[in-house]
């Protein structure tokens, strides 16, 4: 038994210690964002942050993990309440069959937490682990910077509402 | 009507208090009753479905269903047939819920494949639409005592002159739209359109981006235990001894599966199950035997190794026009993989004596067949209902996934069974997109037009699909197996390995032949535009060798020999996008490229300029950007037709200019991401633009497959500006172009 903390919240997981966090987050967590691709670290699909860094859930062990922070897209927002990151996917239509997406918004996610304003070819050199092969990757790069500019902006907001109280 | 019908009809009156013929009961009816022939036929798939509740359903509440027989892949068609019910219905977008293919509740469309959705199904939506307005109307202007006429529709209701309001829920009777289709619909003016050509966001994004259950890899139901497939290492290789005693004994397995070469494990959970997997797999002693080709020799192997079925499938004569100068050039592709991201996945459930598939299939109908054969089970007890897995792009193993799961499920029944593929499965197994060699060759006559134009394509067929048991991995590798069935060439006009391989251009004399390969040494089945991808390269990079011979400049020389005037405003859209100018010199080691096609020669027309950097030192190639012109008719989604261009440009990017599969004499070995490698971000564009050229009320043209010939034959075309060397035989890798350039 070992407790991992995901999306903020404690979870007592019954699982081999080497068993990859993506079948605790998938089979015990049941969350569907992040995805199986490959198993072998090679596609991206899998990623999420641990401490805020990315991830691939496939090829990280759960023994690993003891008292870090897990976060999945599940843990950034909802359809109703949408953080950034998933906005700017919406808003830039940013899939076509959408399964490599999820890891690459937590990619994106955590670039942003530590680079707020990226140029593209940061984008792009960030990017490298992940793959798409629906072509939409135009769209994604678009909907990163976008996020970025609504980062930007929703923080902006946030501090003046925090001055203001 | 015939007295099931009256009888499923008092059984759900009796439910709803009011309405409809249940739809899925009507819809079972519809599809085993003999079609009394319609003469003329209605449009897209009404021919074959034509009952409007096959695809409309309005309840006395209000609800409204549209239903299509085809599957969401990702290119967005749900939306679109949304926004087409919608429009020509009268009906706020949103209130509107479209069912997608499923044997149990939706019309039999064949397969989601060769760009025909919006064509088949779209087309059916909108006039069955139309068709359930027009009666609705009616139904209104009875109960008003009104002429129709005076009448109007809006926001999912009847308004009369006065103001009076009916809704459709209001109107609509129990077997109101249990009608056949008419030949012809009163189709709204696209003058009129509200919803129709607008970019409404899709339907499916949201969920995809928030966690939320959108694939059938994320589908959990009650009780459900997790199978991992162990394959053979290679084709028709043979299990000899599997002891497999001590991987039941391991903790959370349910069950090993083994039936002929078959095997399986289940476990309670997922990764229990990989373990138990990967214990089985050393376990397992197979007896291989050699039998591959010759992987870098496959000119050979396809134009004199395999035995051909040759037929001239167009010719042209004009005795009195000849050449001057001849030119002659072969190209070749090599098998190349679909390379899904998500690797193949499904669930089944055994219950009594049915069973329910749940799958990404592009093909309900055809996969219920194949799985009923396998089972040796009518094929109404099977249920096949299409849930969105990681994008095919043709047929991956999505099928046999499938089937796979049916297998194991009947020998756990009751137990809901998923079997997700890993990832060297799904590269190792999958049925590739076949190798293809063509050889042209063409005279210029002293006007710098082409005199005559011969040429000739070898391919094996590009489907493979299911329908018969014998094309599913498990049917093939169990106890009493089930034979691959012979291949057929797919027919003209559509055409396979053919596809595209008449020239839309207009020659005075031509020549046309097609080889036809029929026995298949690698597994293979249809990719994403099948042979339209290699003919489009061929005869593109070919016009562009003409063209140089002829001191002509590329896009001018299409022109002059193109009379479809669709055709020639595509061109030239794609050329004034682009700053095309005859003669102008790209900056230095970059080149421009066009390239043009009709898909199929009846889908949309794409063309395609391009601009192309190659790095003398190292011989990489780099798309930096492509500029594209498309017409697919009336257009539904330009945001949806854009993102299809987008994604054919950058998918096609990456076959034409690093994918192969490899394989030795037994085994394939290009089994995961590095040994097949993909496009990755390092080599996305700079920019890429779509111009849409709307055709308000002309048929939709399906448009999913209409990039990929051209784009590739843009970037070939494009090196060779840049480095005046022309290269044939794709992939156009870097060591290629490098040994071109030190040639």
């Amino acid at each position: 038994m070992m407790t991992l903390k995901v999306n903020g919240q404690d979870h007592q997981i019954e699982a081999e210690p080497d068993t990859p966090l993506l079948y605790v987050l998938r089979d015990d967590l049941k969350l569907n964002a992040a995805k199986f691709g490959c198993g072998l670290g090679q596609c991206g699909s899998c990623t999420v942050m641990v401490d805020g860094k990315a991830v691939l859930s496939c090829v990280t062990p759960m023994v690993l993990l003891e008292g870090k922070q897990v976060t999945t897209l599940e843990g950034l927002g909802t359809i109703s309440e949408p953080a950034p990151i998933q906005r700017a996917f919406m808003e830039e239509q940013s899939a076509q069959c959408g399964y490599c997406i999820a890891g690459m918004m937590m990619r994106a996610q955590a670039l942003l937490l530590r680079n707020p304003k990226p140029t593209d070819e940061q984008i792009r050199a960030e990017f490298a682990p992940h793959l798409c092969r629906c072509g939409t990757h135009m769209r994604i790069l678009r909907a990163v910077h976008r996020a970025s500019r609504l980062m930007d902006t929703a923080d902006a907001s946030s501090s003046t509402r925090r001055s203001a109280q | 009507m015939n007295a099931p019908v009256i009888l499923d009809r008092r059984h759900v009156l009796k439910g709803s208090g009011a309405l409809i013929v249940s739809f899925s009961l009507s819809r079972a009816f519809a599809e085993e009753q003999a079609t009394p022939a319609l003469s003329p036929k209605p449009p897209g798939s009404l021919a074959t479905s034509p009952y409007l509740d096959s695809w409309i359903r309005i309840d006395a509440d209000g609800a409204i269903t549209v239903f299509t027989g085809k599957a969401e892949l990702g290119q967005g068609f749900k939306t679109a047939f949304q926004q087409i019910a919608a429009e020509e219905l009268d009906v706020p977008f949103h209130v509107l819920k479209v069912v997608t293919a499923d044997t149990k509740l939706t019309a039999n469309e064949g397969y989601t494949a060769g760009s025909h959705s919006t064509q088949d199904s779209g087309t059916a939506i909108q006039n069955a639409a139309a068709q359930a307005r027009a009666l609705l109307l009616a139904e209104a202007a009875r109960r008003l005592d009104v002429p129709a006429e005076t009448l109007k529709t809006e926001d999912a209701a009847v308004i009369s002159p006065n103001g009076r309001r009916l809704t459709y829920g209001e109107l609509v009777a129990a077997d109101m739209l249990h009608v056949q289709a008419q030949p012809k619909s009163s189709l709204k003016d696209p003058a009129s359109f509200k919803i129709m050509g607008q970019s409404v966001p899709r339907v499916d994004i949201p969920a995809k981006v928030t966690g939320g259950v959108a694939y059938v890899q994320d589908l959990r139901l009650p009780d459900m235990v997790h199978a991992r497939v162990v394959r053979p290492p290679s084709y028709g290789a043979q299990l000899v001894e599997c002891d497999s005693s001590a991987v039941e004994k391991m903790p959370g397995v349910v069950k090993v599966v083994r039936d002929g070469n078959f095997l399986a494990v289940v476990a309670e959970k997922e990764f229990a199950a990989v373990k138990a997997m990967n214990a089985l797999t050393v376990a397992a002693k197979w007896k291989e035997t050699a039998r591959l080709p010759k992987q870098d020799d496959l000119l050979a192997v396809l134009t004199s190794g395999l035995a051909s079925h040759d037929s001239v499938i167009f010719e042209r004569k004009d005795p009195l026009v000849t050449g001057a100068k001849t030119i002659e050039a072969t190209y070749t592709r090599p098998y190349q993989s679909h390379g899904s991201v998500g690797p193949s996945c499904a669930v089944a459930q055994f219950s009594d004596d049915t069973v329910t598939v749940w799958t990404h299939t592009q093909g309900v109908y055809p996969d219920r067949q194949a799985i009923a054969e396998m089972l040796r089970m009518p094929p109404a007890n099977v249920r096949c209902i299409h849930v969105e897995g990681s994008g095919c792009y043709g047929h991956n193993g999505a099928d046999d996934a499938a089937a796979d799961a049916a297998l194991i499920a009947r020998a756990l029944p009751g137990r809901p069974v998923k079997v997700q593929w890993m990832r060297e499965q799904e590269h190792g197994w999958e049925p590739f997109g076949p190798a293809m060699v063509t050889k042209l060759k063409a005279s210029l006559g002293d006007d710098g037009k082409i005199a005559d134009w011969n040429f000739e394509v070898w391919s094996n067929t590009h489907s493979m699909r299911p329908g018969g048991a014998g094309c599913l991995l498990a049917a093939q590798h169990i106890e009493q197996p089930f034979a691959v069935p012979p291949a057929k060439p797919l027919p003209l006009p559509e055409g396979g390995g053919d596809r595209n391989a008449i020239p839309i251009y207009t020659f005075r004399n031509a020549h046309v032949v097609h080889h036809f390969l029929p026995d298949m040494p690698l597994r293979i089945s249809a990719m994403r535009s099948l042979g339209a991808y290699h003919n489009v390269f061929s005869i593109e990079s070919f016009m562009d060798e003409l063209a140089a011979l002829a001191g002509a400049d590329p896009v001018e020389f299409r022109l002059n020999h193109l009379e479809d005037s669709r055709g020639r405003e595509v061109i030239q859209k794609a050329a004034e996008g682009f700053g095309w100018r005859k003669g102008q010199k790209a900056p230095e080691d970059r080149g421009f490229g066009f390239a043009f096609a009709r898909y199929k020669n009846l889908a949309a027309y794409c063309a395609i300029a391009s601009e192309v950097e190659v790095n003398r030192e190292t011989g990489r190639a780099r798309l930096v950007r492509a500029v594209a012109a498309v017409d697919s008719g009336q257009v539904v989604n330009p945001d949806g037709l854009t993102n299809q261009i987008e994604g054919a440009i950058v998918q096609s990017t990456s076959w034409t200019l690093y994918e192969s599969v490899t394989f030795d004499d037994t085994r394939i070995t290009s089994i995961d991401w590095q040994t097949y490698p993909i496009l990755r971000f390092d080599a996305v564009p700079e920019r890429i633009d779509v111009h849409i050229i709307n055709r308000p009320g002309k048929p939709f043209l399906g448009s999913g497959e209409t990039g990929q010939g051209p784009a590739a034959a843009s970037i070939a075309n494009a090196i060779f500006a840049a480095t005046g060397k022309r290269l044939r035989d794709l992939p156009l890798t870097r060591k290629r172009i490098k040994d071109a350039i030190d040639a």
